[in-house]
């Protein structure tokens, strides 16, 4: 789950780390207010949205007077900002965060993560912040420091104060650059965060250290024990069929083809996505029923891929294990029924029971074409559109 | 012979009176497996399945010499049962549980070195060696005892594997599921390297997929160490970047964890790939001819 910058802010704000002076608002003359009550003669409007490269898309304006603040902020609410990373619909700005312009000296890069391989949370920093990180990594990697925490110690000083001196600060930002880190670093483990990361991590002209942008995304898995971060959560910037395939416990991601795909398992899901494109066609999504595919969940799972206009077909694809074959068949045909599913329906099922499963599919008297394996099933699909 | 359990292996399951722990224990034990007592704290002193039940783990390694464990506590209690597992001295800890935080999974990986204990999952259908034990929630009767090894991050797609294996008269010596979360125990090399020692297995069948780096580590220990022909696929050539598929570990995030690149570091280190995870089977049954 990702949060918002301005909620990012509020987090960093609680556990005492510093970060430009802001408010969110949702109408331009909220926007205008909070840049009087601010003060100072520069403020910058952001677009609140869960995408990166928000600066190249407009979704972040300068402004010098409170009237700039409340016309910046005026363009962007209501509107969808597109960036590089939210795809041509773009995703809808429905508040901004107004925060005082800040006089900066140096950008750097600052951020957290799980490190899959290592086991570990690491630190990565670079002294080549406000850029885009990837792009660093990939044409400069000495620019690049990375850190490993031990989780039973935690971040150590020491660690601090070897990524704060090869950033090139001074003593006295050192000091600070660990202090900041350590509560960084508190902040990842007690809110079970998967990223986190400030780009750009700024020393002001004062010489003081300031978190410009914040950037958290929550573990998902993890939020059973942070009921305060889950209500945080903007459904606006999720996917439609996502959301609501996940009030039905289905896993779904859309994809552009024409060909749905119903299947159990993870794995599995990806696996018959993978045939489709092998045998010429196009897959229209990813869907894992899960283990369960009882009648209900079958249900619910045509009723979402069936939304999608662009469907021209719907392969069916169950490895009974546990889960018997005549009671995925049982649901298949009760949900084309009672769905009225217009499209060619290819079904292989297989596992517990299967024979018994395709004679009631062939039975049914309903346009279901049986598959006998995987490869009958992905060509029959990519034949029937 | 087979790898990590066989008829032998000494089973506790935590979590044994849950509604999962009960569907599953039961069939365990209707296919051979030796589950021999359940923990439940504060039913400690009661039967389930004709088991005793205990309220700590050290009570129930001592009252029956079990060495294994298969855990199926929800998420919330997971890491705890992990560790207390590895504590009370069991050698192996099959964790079924799904959505355990990744955060908790550091910290037991942590925690485990400090251990001779092998932990096989979260997120996984766990361990089988066919006609001994069952150790899990795969459905037994597709298994057949033979000569191929599977290792695999995915539950359905390891049925597929070890169906066709058996329907191709090749059998399997035993199959690891692995798990689909990016911080979990066994992974592809350590398997790989007991299915190379072990002398029944002819052939290891991996089956891996987007996300992490795991499959290109493999790739590497495979040109350097495996003798026996692995045949893999990988799932996930058409999953978009970014987008999470299901397994909290299958996600190509920053440029990192294509299907494409996992094909590559394993032809370059001369596994034999397949594109469709309908060729596992016959793609095993060529090399094993050969």
């Amino acid at each position: 789950m990702n949060l918002h910058e301005y909620q990012a802010k509020q987090l960093f704000a609680r556990y005492g780390i510093p970060v430009s002076q802001g408010e969110v608002a949702t109408m331009p003359a909220q926007a205008e207010a909070a840049a009087g009550r601010l003060g100072g003669q520069l403020w910058v409007v952001k677009a609140q949205v869960h995408a990166g490269g928000r600066g190249k898309g407009g979704g972040v304006k300068l402004a010098r007077s409170p009237e700039e603040v409340h016309a910046a902020a005026d363009a962007m609410l209501g509107e969808r900002l597109v960036t590089k990373q939210t795809g041509s619909e773009g995703l809808p700005i429905n508040q901004v965060f107004v925060e005082r312009g800040s006089d900066i000296e140096r950008e750097l890069y600052l951020s957290m993560l799980v490190d899959r391989a290592r086991e570990r949370i690491a630190i990565i920093a670079s002294a080549a912040g406000g850029m885009d990180i990837e792009e660093v990594a990939a044409n400069t990697p000495e620019q690049i420091i990375t850190t490993f925490v031990q989780p039973a110690a935690g971040l150590q000083a020491y660690q601090a104060r070897s990524i704060g001196y090869a950033l090139g600060l001074s003593n006295e930002q050192v000091k600070q650059f660990v202090n900041f880190a350590g509560k960084l670093y508190r902040l990842f483990t007690e809110c079970d965060a998967g990223l986190l990361e400030i780009n750009p991590l700024i020393v002001d002209k004062a010489g003081d250290l300031l978190a410009l942008d914040a950037k958290i995304n929550i573990d998902d898995n993890a939020l059973f024990r942070h009921a305060e971060l889950q209500a945080m959560r903007d459904p606006s910037q999720e996917d439609e069929m996502e959301r609501s395939a996940a009030e039905h416990d289905l896993n779904y991601v859309s994809l552009d083809g024409n060909i749905a795909c119903m299947v159990n398992g993870a794995g599995l899901a990806m696996a018959t996505m993978d045939l489709i494109k092998l045998h010429g066609g196009e897959p229209a999504n990813f869907l894992d029923v899960g283990g369960g595919a009882t009648p209900d969940r079958v249900a619910a799972a045509f009723k979402l891929i069936l939304s999608n206009t662009s469907v021209e077909a719907i392969l069916v694809n169950i490895f009974g294990g546990i889960v018997r074959c005549d009671l995925i068949a049982e649901g298949i045909i009760q949900a084309v029924r009672e769905i009225h599913v217009k499209v060619p329906v290819i079904v292989r099922l297989e596992g517990t029971n299967v024979d018994k499963g395709k004679a009631l599919l062939a039975e049914s008297g309903l346009a279901i074409t049986p598959a006998d394996d995987l490869t009958d099933a992905a060509l029959k699909a990519v034949a029937s559109v | 012979m087979s790898i990590l359990v066989n008829k032998d292996s000494k089973v506790i399951c935590q979590g044994l009176t849950g509604r999962q722990g009960s569907f599953h224990a039961e069939q365990c034990i209707d296919y051979g497996t030796q589950i021999v007592a359940g923990v439940t704290p504060g039913r400690g002193g009661e039967q389930h399945l004709d088991r005793p039940v205990f309220n700590t783990m050290e009570e129930a390694v001592e009252a029956t010499g079990a060495d294994v464990s298969v855990i199926f506590v929800p998420a919330p209690a997971a890491a705890d049962a992990i560790i207390a597992a590895a504590d009370a001295g069991l050698g192996l800890v099959v964790c079924i549980t799904e959505g355990v935080p990744v955060q908790d999974m550091v910290r037991v990986k942590a925690v485990l070195k400090d251990y001779d204990c092998r932990l096989i999952g979260p997120n996984c259908p766990g361990i089988i060696t066919p006609g001994e034990c069952k150790i899990g929630i795969m459905p037994g009767f597709i298994h057949q005892p033979g000569r191929v090894g599977v290792i695999s991050r995915s539950g359905t797609l390891t049925y597929e594997a070890v169906y066709q294996t058996t329907n191709n008269g090749l059998g399997q010596t035993t199959c690891v599921g692995i798990g689909g979360d990016p911080v979990r125990g066994v992974n592809f090399i350590d398997c790989l390297e007991l299915f190379e020692q072990d002398p029944a297995t002819d052939g290891i069948i991996m089956v891996g997929e987007i996300g992490g780096t795991d499959e290109e580590a493999a790739a590497r220990y495979i040109a350097d160490h495996v003798t026996k022909p692995v045949v893999a696929y990988i799932a996930g050539v058409t999953a978009p970047p970014g987008k999470r598929m299901g397994h909290a570990g299958a996600i190509i995030s920053g440029g990192e964890g294509t299907a494409a690149a996992k094909y590559a570091a394993l032809e370059e280190a001369g596994v034999s790939t397949v594109r469709s995870p309908a060729e596992l089977g016959s793609a095993m049954a060529e090399q094993l001819k050969a």
